[in-house]
């Protein structure tokens, strides 16, 4: 499959979304990224049982915390799709961008 | 254990808004079992700080760390050699860190991040509740275990009063009436007749009415044992 998704997009992979934290989010925000987005399993196929659950919970959390900060909560989310779902890779990060991209540059820099 | 609340970030950042390098400093006694103010809570919260100043334009450096408990000087020393190197340090242990801190280190100021509320425990994740007012002579086995000082509205001792309806206390819709439990709990352990016992009046000088408390321990002042 040779998909395109936007350059501009770095991606960390994790075992799990699980494994990602509160303060992974935080730091990339921090360090100047315009949006962060975790792209974990379908809900109820965690291989892990619920890490994914856990992972919408922290987005949660960090959107409540731009959004107290005056920041928009959009430049934080979740989505979730399964490893076969090349296409829905591909589209999610163009939506992702395109949604940044409207909301333009963080103001923290 | 102690539970608390974390302040506002408005609160927080006002705090130190013009201070240039702090110190937010977790404990991992109570604070970190509540999830308020152990080394997660210390890292995010400086993530945030600096976060805020950056985006106001203004930004800080921020530190964070956490003791082993802020309420015992033999941690809190471990502070000694870097504490003069920030202009601030923003405590997230419940009220008596930050005291046992401004009391170790006089030149330094230290605020506290969090609101702290009552002793008690987690009825469910993310639920904790009261469940006693350290009173000082403690009397929960005459009422079935269920302390009415910390978990009455009111601290009655003789029975609940005329505001109790269906389990439910006046003051709060959302707080059971302690008193229905404890007379509810006597009736079906076939004890009722205990609540008629006439108790003597409490002697409130061993709570906060005698003003602030001290325990001594006599063998542990001489040493060692
Ligand atoms: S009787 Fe006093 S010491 Fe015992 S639980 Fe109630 S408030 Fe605490
Ligand atoms: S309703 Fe029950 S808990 Fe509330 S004040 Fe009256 S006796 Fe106390």
């Amino acid at each position: 499959m040779r998909l395109s998704y936007p350059a501009n997009i770095k991606i960390i992979q994790v075992p799990c979304t699980g494994r990602v934290d509160i303060i992974h989010l935080m730091s990339a925000l921090e360090d100047g990224a315009d949006g962060v987005y975790v792209a974990g399993c379908l809900e109820g196929e965690c291989h892990y049982l619920e890490g994914n659950y856990k992972a919408k919970r922290k987005v949660a959390y960090v959107k409540n915390v731009l959004t107290e900060l005056g920041i928009e909560p959009e430049r934080v989310a979740m989505y979730n799709l399964s490893s076969a779902q090349g296409a829905r890779f591909a589209e999610i990060a163009n939506d992702m961008v395109k949604q940044i991209r409207d909301l333009g540059p963080t103001p923290v820099r | 254990m102690i539970v608390a609340d974390r302040k506002s970030l408005e609160e927080i950042l006002g705090m130190v808004a013009d201070r240039e390098k702090i110190l937010i400093l977790g404990c991992k006694g109570c604070v970190t079992v509540c999830n308020v103010g152990g080394l997660k809570e210390a890292e995010i919260l400086a993530s945030t700080v600096r976060i805020a100043r950056k985006k106001e334009g203004k930004p800080v450096e921020v530190a964070h760390r956490v003791l082993e408990r802020q309420c015992d000087n033999e941690y809190v020393t471990q502070l000694a050699d870097t504490v003069a190197d920030y202009d601030a340090v923003v405590s997230m242990a419940c009220g008596v860190g930050p005291q046992f801190l401004s009391e170790m280190y006089p030149d330094q100021v230290f605020f506290p991040a969090v609101n702290t509320t009552f002793f008690g425990g987690a009825v469910q994740h993310g639920v904790w509740e009261e469940r006693c007012a350290g009173c000082g002579a403690c009397g929960i086995h005459l009422f079935g275990g269920l302390c009415p000082i910390a978990r009455c509205a009111k601290s009655l001792l003789h029975g609940p009063c005329g505001g109790s309806a269906n389990g439910i206390c006046e003051v709060h819709k959302d707080t059971a009436c302690i008193w229905d439990a404890i007379v509810k709990k006597k009736m079906d352990t076939g004890h009722l007749e205990d609540l008629v016992a006439v108790k003597p009046f409490k002697d409130w000088r061993t709570a906060r009415d005698g003003g602030p408390r001290r325990s001594i321990r006599e063998e542990l002042v001489k040493g060692n044992i």
